[in-house]
């Protein structure tokens, strides 16, 4: 594989056109929104999470957002992770904030650490954008605007 | 300082010149190096790393001070420097204030005005204060350097700012100007070329109706010195500014010029020392221009690479550099024009225009385009290119800018127009 398709593998750009959980809900209850902005390129993104009344477990995920294919593919596989993960008890808050700083350190790893599929899920095909350090705040803009978000749920 | 193949003549052998360019010897990702972001800093010429070096290591000194031998010869390097940089453009060498770039220049000249507007440098300056309701006219075009500074300044006097919008095809709109800029008019501040569409603005007309209503004209030409050859005193403008990196030159250098009036009536942006004739503890005298606006140690060696730069442009003919560039840009045009999916932003017909292109993948982010570029060893500038306003105006958020200099060749353009050509399928979009 050369440098180009490691970044760009098929899952991304399936993704980046077939996006999931795109679209803010507009359910009531305990949410909190985050709008993040990549200056730089414009990658943009609103992402909103439903937490339930303890506070305690995620139960459902938005987004919305205009940019690169990384931005886009990485809040996809974001959303389906988070809803993959939580079934229908929805995620323990305490595994949504590991796997962000989990995701987090791979992606400044310059390539040093991969993502696991088993811990990741589809988000492991954005193991290859920790190489490309221009390219780490498009990858990243979908998990910091959950940890922004959590932090105020 | 010349090289053999430097003679001014009409053509220009760019073949040549790229070997007094080491970085362009490169591969990247396993393909030769396509440089083709050159509006956002250029590549520079072993002579210019020369000028420096042999300053740094025979002359170094601090200027304008010292008695000893050093302090002379670096003092005597760095005016000379002054007035190579200032003839370029057409300048005298009173008339050329060293900055740390077009940034700082532009900063120095709204500032230097706010000061005015708060009766510093009174009664010079008078001419200069902005009253609440005095409008300061910019462009739609504009780069954030020659926008935020008026923005500040409008909020700091109360003065109200105005733009000249800018036509579908990239052109300013003239007819737009001569309703805009009217009696409440002080400054009007414009690029010479857009750094996003790389077409020439009508500087005479533009100055004209400045004129009329006795209005400051401010020139951003950042993207036109390196490209075209330039005489600001002849182009009527009252204060123009350049960035040296963008020319061949060094980092943290430019040009502001000034017509001597103007730059007598101004007072100081920064201060300390250098710039001062005496000092108590309450107050101090300033210098006239062009010292009163160079407060502190200066960029003495890159002020000298910047000449070294001005020199090796001079050498190449910028008639030369300038014909060779066009027809780069209309290759460039030619190729990319027929590539399903490629809008090109400013593609007025018959718009006089430098090397640069910037376009849209209809389907691809800029982001992932430039990326794919990358990969074939093609540099290439993606984003708003600090012109996020213009990039609203027609509709997108990013863009991809190609922009070429005189060591480009044509083979270097059909570089890219081959791999832009690849772009949609790469990414699976639908032609």
């Amino acid at each position: 594989m050369n440098g180009l398709d490691s970044l760009y593998q098929e899952l991304i750009l399936d993704h980046s056109k077939h996006p999931h959980g795109q679209g803010l809900s507009s359910e009531e209850g305990r949410t909190a929104s985050s709008h993040q902005h990549n200056p730089m390129c414009g990658d943009d993104i609103t992402l909103r999470v439903r937490v339930d009344d303890a506070g305690e477990r995620i139960v459902d995920l938005s987004w919305e957002g205009s940019g690169c294919s990384i931005s886009q593919a990485s809040a996809s596989m974001l959303a389906a992770l988070i809803e993959e993960d939580g079934g229908d008890a929805g995620l323990p808050r305490t595994d949504a904030v590991k796997l962000i700083t989990g995701f987090r350190e791979a992606l400044r790893s310059r390539g040093a650490i991969p993502l696991d599929e088993e811990t990741f899920a589809d988000a492991a095909a954005l193991s290859g954008v920790s190489k490309f350090s221009a390219r780490v705040k498009c990858a990243m803009l979908a998990w910091v605007a959950l940890e922004d978000a959590l932090a105020r749920a | 300082m010349t090289s053999p193949a430097l003679s001014e003549s009409a053509t220009l052998d760019a073949a040549r010149l790229r070997e007094d360019f080491p970085i362009l010897q490169q591969e990247v990702n396993g393909h030769p190096l396509v440089y083709l972001d050159s509006g956002a800093t250029s590549q520079k010429p072993r002579q210019v790393l020369q000028a420096e070096y042999d300053f740094l290591t025979r002359s170094n000194a601090a200027v304008h001070r010292g008695a000893h031998t050093l302090a002379a010869e670096a003092t005597d390097l760095f005016e000379d420097a002054r007035a190579t940089v200032a003839r370029f453009v057409g300048a005298r060498e009173e008339q050329l204030v060293w900055t740390s770039g077009a940034t700082q220049g532009l900063n120095l000249v709204a500032y230097s005005i706010g000061n005015a507007t708060l009766g510093r440098g009174a009664p010079a300056s008078a001419r200069l204060a902005l009253q609440p309701g005095d409008e300061i006219v910019a462009t739609e075009t504009e780069h954030h350097a020659n926008l935020i500074p008026w923005q500040e300044l409008a909020a700091r006097t109360g003065a109200v700012l105005r733009h000249i919008p800018v036509s579908d095809d990239g052109r300013l709109d003239v007819d737009a100007a001569a309703q805009i800029i009217g009696e409440r008019t002080r400054i009007v501040a414009f690029s010479h070329v857009s750094n996003v569409l790389g077409i020439v603005n009508p500087v005479a007309e533009i100055v004209a109706l400045a004129r009329t209503v006795g209005a400051l004209t401010v020139l951003d030409a950042c993207q036109s010195a390196p490209h075209m050859r330039l005489d600001l005193p002849a182009m009527g403008v009252d204060l123009a500014v350049f960035s040296g990196h963008k020319m061949l030159g060094p980092y943290g250098v430019g040009g502001l010029y000034g017509r001597s009036e103007i730059l007598e009536a101004m007072p100081p942006f920064l201060t300390g020392g250098s710039m001062i004739t005496t000092v108590t503890l309450d107050e101090a005298g300033y210098l006239p221009p062009p010292q009163r606006f160079e407060a502190g140690t200066q960029p003495i060696g890159p002020a000298i690479g910047l000449a070294a730069a001005v020199s090796y442009l001079e050498d190449a003919g910028m008639s030369a550099v300038h014909a060779h560039e066009v027809r780069l840009a209309a290759r460039m045009r030619e190729g990319l024009v027929d590539i399903p999916g490629i809008r090109l932003l400013g593609d007025a017909e018959g718009a006089e225009r430098v090397g640069l292109w910037s376009f849209v993948v209809d389907g691809v982010h800029a982001h992932d385009a430039g990326q794919f570029l990358d990969a074939q060893g093609i540099a290439v500038r993606v984003g708003h290119h600090c012109a996020a306003p213009l990039h609203r105006r027609f509709g997108v958020t990013a863009s991809v800018r190609a922009s070429a200099a005189l060591y480009n060749t044509d083979a270097d353009v059909d570089a890219l127009v081959d791999a832009v050509s690849g772009i949609r399928s790469y990414f699976g979009v639908n032609e």
